[in-house]
């Protein structure tokens, strides 16, 4: 064997070797994921779509909805983000699935607000696509920019609801 | 067309199951074990080894059935431990073929060539991988034995005494005609099961029932009673067996657990300073352990006259002339060490022929087992899949900590091995043992939590636009 192939070989060897621990650590990465929205009850054979879900965005919408033309109209809100209150900072994937608001614990977000009911509000689709909030009959109210709702009214992006002493906006 | 979900829930992310994952870098790992022997032969002879594909094709073997049964038992485990198990394996297996091409090693009486012996050794440690995630459905079904864990472990530990002494410490069991196995390998997975449920049922005693004192929570005297124990426990150890790392690896283990249980840093400060003085205590009488700290202190001082000092010199001039990016493999003297070259001294070859890149490259796929291990823990939702996943990563890291110090002279050396690396079967049969352990604690945190019953005031919502 030549010298030079021992040479390449014993530092291909080390070039492999942490190529490897490179390759580990990046597949750390994968525990480094925020918080999802999962839904209940609605997705049939959801145990067959688990494994792929790292297209988790397409994956989550159900089937019927994802073929409805304008579906994914330009402009449509991709989160819902809460900006004030209690939960500030945190964020809500908008995947076609409804988003109650409330103290209820088996709320989507659940407020620790005294101002706020038990089931307070929830944010759907509707069947354009377009995000709708309505009030639950909540005691203190719920707050599109300034005004109390007192039907079901669509969102603009980016205007604050409020609850309590929360606000949520809905963000591309 | 029906709206489809009315309710949702928010959590964490699932972890994707993430076993194509873990199946390539398997594959990775196996190919660079190949490589590596490649390269050992064609530094040695100049040609590929005969056994390449034999040993290629069994470590595949294994590394394939490993992930098979994982894909098929354990889903959702982590997808590191394998493949990194798998390659300390398989290196460990190709550096100890290197040097049973030893002249020097092959000219010494007490040496036989280990490597096909290893991958047996391997083969078997597999099996009982695969009997863990088998017959073990539940992590939390060995809750149940914590006592009888307890028991089995003493008695493992216990057993050796009445075994004659090999290489001055009693830590085999020889039984003849079929060879002779290292019970404290076997102990330390044990006993992990014993401290986990012993801490899980008194952690709240330990952490609450304390006095501050000097800005640090003493301990009620009879709280204090199972560490006393303990230590009582790995100083007999020390002293019948002169056994220096098993002692350390157990009463290390325990302070660990015992910390991670109460978080009392107390716990650790009485840890240390009874290891300190237990030590010190018996390294002063105990003519075995005060050879290794003679050596340890100055090993170039006993050079031709002490046999402990003069192989801890050469164990460090291997180390020295490997450099950063050592001489490559096959292309070392670090069968110079001649006595447990490719046991206990295995890291010296790692360091010669690799260089200080490839002995850090090592111990990165140590803390990264360990570091899954701590993950497990953190992701466990069950305080006894905690503890446990704490205390099996804790025992590696020590028995690493302990091996790897004693051979590069940070502590003085103690007969333990480098876990899947170094020649032995108790060694590899139990740590795969563990990382069977791991892989079912960090399947049980992963999955997915089961989807809830349909909700029955998911109904349809008629929205009314204005």
């Amino acid at each position: 064997m030549s010298e030079l192939t021992l040479t390449v070989m014993r530092l291909g060897f080390l070039a492999v070797l942490w190529l490897f621990v490179i390759v580990a650590v990046q597949v750390i990465r994968s525990d480094l994921f925020g918080t999802r929205v999962t839904q209940r009850g609605s997705r049939r054979g959801a145990a067959e779509t688990r494994p792929q879900q790292g297209r988790q965005q397409q994956q989550a919408a159900p089937p019927q909805q994802r073929q409805q033309p304008g579906r994914q109209r330009r402009g449509a809100p991709t989160k819902l983000v809460v900006s004030e209150g209690s939960l500030t900072g945190t964020t809500v994937a908008l995947q076609g699935q409804t988003i109650t608001l409330g103290r209820a614990h088996d709320s989507t977000i659940v407020l620790d607000d005294d101002y706020a009911s038990s089931r307070h509000a929830r944010i759907y689709p509707d069947r354009d696509g377009q995000w709708i909030v309505e009030d639950l009959g909540s005691t203190n109210g719920t707050y599109l920019e300034r005004t109390r709702l007192t039907t079901p009214t669509p969102v603009p992006l980016g205007a604050p609801i409020r609850i309590g002493k929360t606000v949520i906006e809905l963000r591309k | 067309m029906s709206v489809v979900t009315n309710t949702t829930t928010i959590g964490a992310i699932d972890a994707p199951s993430r076993r194509n994952t873990e199946l390539v870098l398997v594959v990775f790992a196996v190919a660079i074990s190949v490589f590596a022997y490649a390269n050992v032969g064609l530094a040695l002879n100049g040609e590929l080894p005969a056994g390449m594909l034999g040993y290629g094709a069994g470590l595949a073997l294994l590394g394939g059935v490993a992930h098979l049964v994982v894909r098929r038992f354990a889903k959702y485990a982590d997808p590191l431990l394998l493949p990194l198990a798998t390659l300390l394996n398989g290196l460990g297996l190709a550096l100890i073929w290197r040097l049973d091409q030893s002249e020097r090693l092959l000219a010494l009486k007490s040496f036989a060539p280990a490597a096909s012996k290893q991958l047996i050794f391997s083969a078997m440690g597999v099996a009982l991988f695969v009997g863990v995630l088998i017959l073990l459905k539940d992590h939390r079904i060995l809750q149940r034995y914590t006592y009888i864990s307890m028991v089995v472990a003493l008695i493992l530990l216990i057993l050796p005494m009445f075994f004659p002494a090999q290489f001055g410490a009693k830590i085999w069991i020889t039984i003849p005609g079929i060879g002779s196995i290292q019970p404290g390998e076997f102990a330390k997975i044990v006993i992990a099961i014993f401290f986990s449920g012993y801490l899980m049922v008194k952690r709240d005693a330990l952490a609450l029932a304390s006095r501050r004192f000097m800005g640090m929570y003493l301990p009620r005297g009879r709280d204090l009673g199972p560490i006393l124990v303990i230590w009582a426990m790995s100083i007999l150890i020390l002293v019948f067996e002169t056994d220096l790392g098993t002692s350390l690896l157990f009463f290390g283990m325990f302070v660990v657990m015992l910390y991670v249980a109460t978080e009392r840093t107390s716990w650790i400060v009485f840890g240390l300073t009874m290891s300190a003085v237990g030590a010190v205590g018996v390294a002063s009488f105990e003519p075995h352990v005060q050879d290794r700290v003679t050596a340890w202190l100055d090993p170039f001082a006993g050079w031709g006259t002490h046999a402990a000092s003069e192989q801890m010199a050469q164990v460090l001039m291997a180390f020295g002339s490997g450099g950063t990016l050592g001489t490559g493999l096959g292309q070392g003297n670090s069968d110079l060490i001649l006595f447990a070259a490719n046991t206990d001294f295995i890291l010296a070859t790692v360091g010669e022929e690799l260089g200080l890149a490839g002995v850090m490259a090592f111990l990165l796929l140590y803390g990264l087992i360990v570091e899954r291990g701590v993950r497990t823990a953190l992701a466990a939702r069950d305080p006894f899949g905690k503890l446990l996943a704490i205390g099996l990563s804790g025992a590696f890291a020590i028995q690493v900590f302990v091996v790897a110090g004693g051979v590069m002279g940070l502590i003085p050396l103690t007969g333990m091995t480098m876990p899947f690396l170094a020649a032995g079967g108790s060694s590899v049969i139990a740590n795969w043992a563990l990382i069977g352990i791991l892989i079912r604690i960090s399947d049980t945190a992963r999955r997915p939590a089961p989807a809830p019953a349909p909700s029955t005031d998911a109904e349809m919502t008629q929205v009314v636009r204005p």
